[in-house]
């Protein structure tokens, strides 16, 4: 039988406020092969952990429970310690008696009990455990960015600089994400092309950096330092190395009706088209959805046109297969849709917009070449109303609980760029709470009140409605407890944001977790803000949450410092914690080889002797480099043939019958 | 199929118009309605409050009267209707509610919010339909510009009432062109009356009606209806002198527009 030690983590007061540390102790030394146990207030403190390095050498222990936090916080801390007395890392068992047990608990007799249960669910599988041996695999030295914002650059030019190659795959023609359609940028003002195109003509040239356009990752496999992903190139019917970007084709076009979406339908554009001016490639594509050739293969007019040929209506999707050691998800935020708040009265009336489609009417490179005017009729507006909060911090199904974090400043700085520009517009905003944490933030939003005498109103708005050619804004006033009435000519919903749509598919083609919101969520919230509980999986950017842009370049360098962290490993420890095959119990059904999701287990025919009888078997056999350890072959297999080393179903059942026991 | 109906008080005295317009009408579509035996008060506004059972007792009482005749519940008056789809809900998804009430009333069965509680503008879109009732109506209402005041209390909470949008409703104005006549969309139609404040404080129920009269005259409304006996009561009584609009129940149009007021 093994010796057995028992550490009860106090962790503080977090455990020992709702677990009687001694009775756990006490009744952990009852258990059958345990030979000592003891409590201490940090087990993860250095004097925690060489308590339990002598007591190893001391009691001359083959085992190790550690009764503490999630397994996910300080399991590798106690099992490298186990590995520096000379003990297998794997005989090294955490019970976790915080996140389950003394966190969401409160009566301490109850949580004791739980306690002594998740102990001995722990003990008596370590008493079935047995050494394993990690393995090696390789890592491919090249990352992949999904996601061509601010977010994906920053992390790919980071990731190039230190000398590894990265893709860029972005979904849109051009690179360039939200912040492309953004005016100015808080608190300095700047304007947000004059910081973004650079670093697009950076990314675009540089030698390490391949940018994957108007292309999607449609699935990826394997595993960290080895993933094998597919990315559909689709088809731009324009050659990306010949077109030069001229734009004689967009002006021949005679298709003209489509709605421009970089402008966010504020105008049309044609059917081939460049999004932007300083669109990285700066190359054409043809919208097949309103392209008169593609659609009812008349015109060709653009074909006719263009002087080196590029043009090539037949053009099909491109298949790129690529492998990669590192994956970054920067698939970034869309503003929410605003049509079901009803009673602010989007879609009711034209001059009611949001902040992107005002950042596109106050951009010099947008449908009004910058000039500030009424939607409905083009005229100039005197009275300019904002409604922050629409759909941040809303409880109900049409918006999101969470705050949105950008729209106070970004609202601020709308607010203080229209009292600069035009003087005579008055500006209203409406606020819940005005939210200002950030470097000179709260110092911009003071000179938006005191100096651009912008109206700030504490309060929510009813209704917005239509009267005698402007908008009347019903809303309270929480400072006077009045209900106001205020006439508009515009009024800007400050609109929530959410994970871009791609998001959700994305984080389960790399079984990366997401939250309830969409958002994908980081390994610890913490300690691992960029990395994703999937190894090898990174987050940069918005989809992990709402941010900033000066907030999401950091992101975007960290996330970048830990992929090159990951590539400039030669090989990377694997867990011995794979699927294995019981040859005389197997009977060849394949229900593993359909249910695992790596691809790992192949077939082969195998003489075995069974108890005497030889024969040649269809046998299940484990690629140990691919198993990832998740156990569902396991599961699947109706024999009882597929097993999980470290958990072994032997060992799962000892840990079901002692938590019954009791 | 027949209906239970549950009339309300306010419906046998100050609001008999909704209730009998209503009655011809069904008549006139062929729809067949009993009213329950032994119905009592919804409770008026007091079943709202979230740690009272008691109050709750005399809607789950109606609730299971229909539940045990297997029909579907017919209301008309809009606080009967919300306060008896509010007290529905809490029985089918408040357990503290639901056993409360069970164990005080010892019904046969105990109530879980088996009840279908419909209004009788439901019955119109959803039943009868709206194309149906056009092809019925016999004395179009035709060149009258209708205002729907749907007031509060058929609206909200939304996502419990699930009756139509609370913002930008549409089931009035599909009604008021079923019957031939003109829907005009005014931007108070979903505002508050006043409701009991015209009790304590006069001025500002005469404040908000004058806003709804307004907003309706303006959009050029000549005449409103309600379902709500109590927005009735306000707008037709509590506007300043010279602001009145006539204003009549929807079912009495209803009965207008089908021949038999």
């Amino acid at each position: 039988m093994l010796k057995i030690g028992v550490f009860v983590c106090w962790c503080g007061s977090n455990i020992a406020a709702t677990v009687d540390i001694d009775q756990v102790v006490a009744a952990a030394k009852l258990q059958p092969g345990v030979v000592m146990a003891t409590g201490y207030q940090y087990m993860c403190s250095e004097n925690g952990q060489s308590l339990m390095r002598k007591a190893v050498e001391e009691y001359k222990l083959d085992g190790v429970v550690i009764c503490a936090c999630s397994p996910r916080m300080h399991e590798a801390t106690f099992r490298k310690n186990a590995q520096r007395v000379g003990l297998n890392p794997f005989m090294v068992e955490i019970a976790n008696i915080r996140e389950h047990c003394s966190w969401i608990h409160k009566d301490k007799e109850q949580g004791t009990i739980k306690a002594i249960a998740l102990a001995n669910a722990a003990i008596a599988k370590v008493s079935l455990n047995a050494p394993l041996i990690s393995g090696e695999s390789s890592v491919t030295k090249r990352a992949l960015v999904i996601g061509g914002g601010i977010a994906g650059l920053q992390t790919a030019l980071d990731i190039a600089e230190a000398g590894f190659e990265v893709d860029v795959v972005e979904r849109q023609a051009t690179i360039g994400g939200n912040m492309a359609k953004i005016d100015k940028t808080f608190p300095t003002l700047d304007c947000a092309a004059c910081i973004l195109t650079p670093k697009m003509v950076d990314a675009a040239s540089h030698e390490n950096i391949e940018l994957i356009t108007y292309s999607e990752v449609e699935s990826v496999k394997g595993f960290v330092g080895s993933f094998k992903a597919t990315i559909r190139k689709k088809a731009r019917y324009v050659n990306e190395k010949t077109c030069t970007g001229c734009g004689l084709c967009m002006s021949k076009c005679p298709s003209k009706k489509s709605k421009n979406e970089f402008n966010l339908g504020l105008d049309n554009r044609t059917s081939i088209f460049i999004p932007f001016a300083q669109a990285i490639p700066n190359v054409a594509v043809i919208d097949p959805q309103s392209c008169i050739k593609l659609t009812r293969d008349k015109c060709g007019l653009c074909q006719s046109v263009c002087e080196v040929k590029a043009i090539d209506f037949t053009m099909q999707d491109e298949i790129i297969e690529r492998e990669y050691g590192a994956i970054v998800v920067a698939t970034g935020f869309k503003p929410i849709e605003v049509d079901a708040f009803d009673e602010l009265g989007y879609t009711q009336n034209k001059d009611v917009i949001t902040s992107l489609e005002l950042e596109r009417l106050m951009n010099a490179a947008g449908p009004t070449g910058g000039k500030l005017v009424k939607v409905s009729d083009g005229s100039h507006p005197t009275d300019i109303t904002f409604i922050q909060c629409v759909g941040s911090r809303d409880c109900t199904s049409r918006g999101k609980e969470y705050c949105s974090k950008i729209c106070c400043m970004y609202t601020c700085k709308h607010a203080m760029l229209i009292r600069d520009k035009y003087p005579d517009i008055n500006v209203n905003v409406f606020y819940i709470d005005v939210r200002t944490p950030g470097k000179n933030y709260d110092e911009f939003y003071r000179r938006a009140v005191e100096d651009f005498g912008v109206n700030y109103i504490k309060g929510q708005v009813g209704k917005v409605y239509a009267e005698d050619g402007k908008l009347i804004v019903q809303g309270s006033d929480l400072i006077t407890n009045e209900q106001i009435f205020i006439k508009s000519d515009m009024v800007v919903l400050a609109s929530a944001i959410e994970p871009d749509p791609s998001a959700k598919k994305v984080a389960s083609m790399l079984t990366a977790s997401i939250d309830t919101n969409n958002f994908l969520t980081e390994a610890h919230a913490k300690l691992r803000p960029v990395e994703s509980p999937t190894a090898g999986i990174f987050l940069s950017g918005v989809c992990q949450g709402p941010k900033d842009i000066p907030e999401t370049v950091a992101q975007a360098g960290a996330a970048a410092s830990k992929v090159i962290g990951l590539l400039v490993k030669n090989k990377l420890v694997t867990s011995p914690c794979i699927a294995t095959t019981d040859e005389l119990l197997c009977s060849g059904c394949s229900n593993c080889f359909n249910i695992c999701p790596y691809g790992a287990i192949g077939y082969e025919d195998k003489l075995i002797n069974d108890h005497g009888i030889r024969e040649t078997r269809r046998i299940a056999v484990v690629n140990p480099a691919l198993c990832q350890g998740c156990g569902a072959c396991s599961v699947a297999c109706p024999s009882g043939a597929m097993d999980l080393l470290g958990y072994t179903n032997k060992q799962i059942m000892a840990e079901v019958d002692a938590i019954c026991k009791r | 199929m027949i209906y239970s109906y549950y009339p309300g008080c306010t419906l046998k005295t100050k609001a008999k118009e909704l209730d009998i317009y209503a009655r011809r009408s069904l008549e006139a579509l062929g729809i067949q309605m009993e009213e329950l035996a032994d119905w009592q008060c919804c409770g008026g506004v007091y079943p709202m409050a979230k740690d009272e059972i008691a109050t709750k007792l005399s809607s789950v009482r109606t609730l299971n009267q229909a539940k045990e005749l297997g029909r579907p519940l017919i209301t008309l008056c809009s606080a009967c209707h919300h306060v008896l789809t509010l007290v529905n809900h809490d029985m089918k998804n408040d357990s503290n509610i639901r056993n409360k009430a069970n164990d005080y009333s010892k019904f046969d069965t105990p109530y879980k919010g088996e009840t279908e509680v419909i209004h009788f503008l439901q019955l119109l879109r959803d039943v009868v339909g709206f194309d149906n009732l056009k092809a019925k109506v016999t004395n179009p209402l035709k060149g009258r510009k209708i205002g729907a005041y749907y007031g509060c209390l058929l609206l909200r909470p939304s996502a419990k009432l699930a009756f139509d949008s609370p913002e930008n409703p549409t089931i009035m104005e599909d009604f008021i062109k079923a019957i031939g006549a003109t829907p005009v969309v005014y931007p108070f139609r979903n505002e508050c009356c006043g409701g009991y404040i015209a009790v304590t404080d006069k001025g500002q129920a005469t404040k908000n009606v004058d806003r709804i009269i307004d907003s309706a005259k303006y959009k050029g409304c000549d005449e409103l209806v309600t379902a709500c006996p109590l927005c009735m009561y306000n707008v037709s009584g509590n506007a300043s002198e010279g602001k009145d609009i006539s204003i009549k129940y929807f079912t009495e149009l209803l009965a207008e527009a089908l021949g038999v007021k």
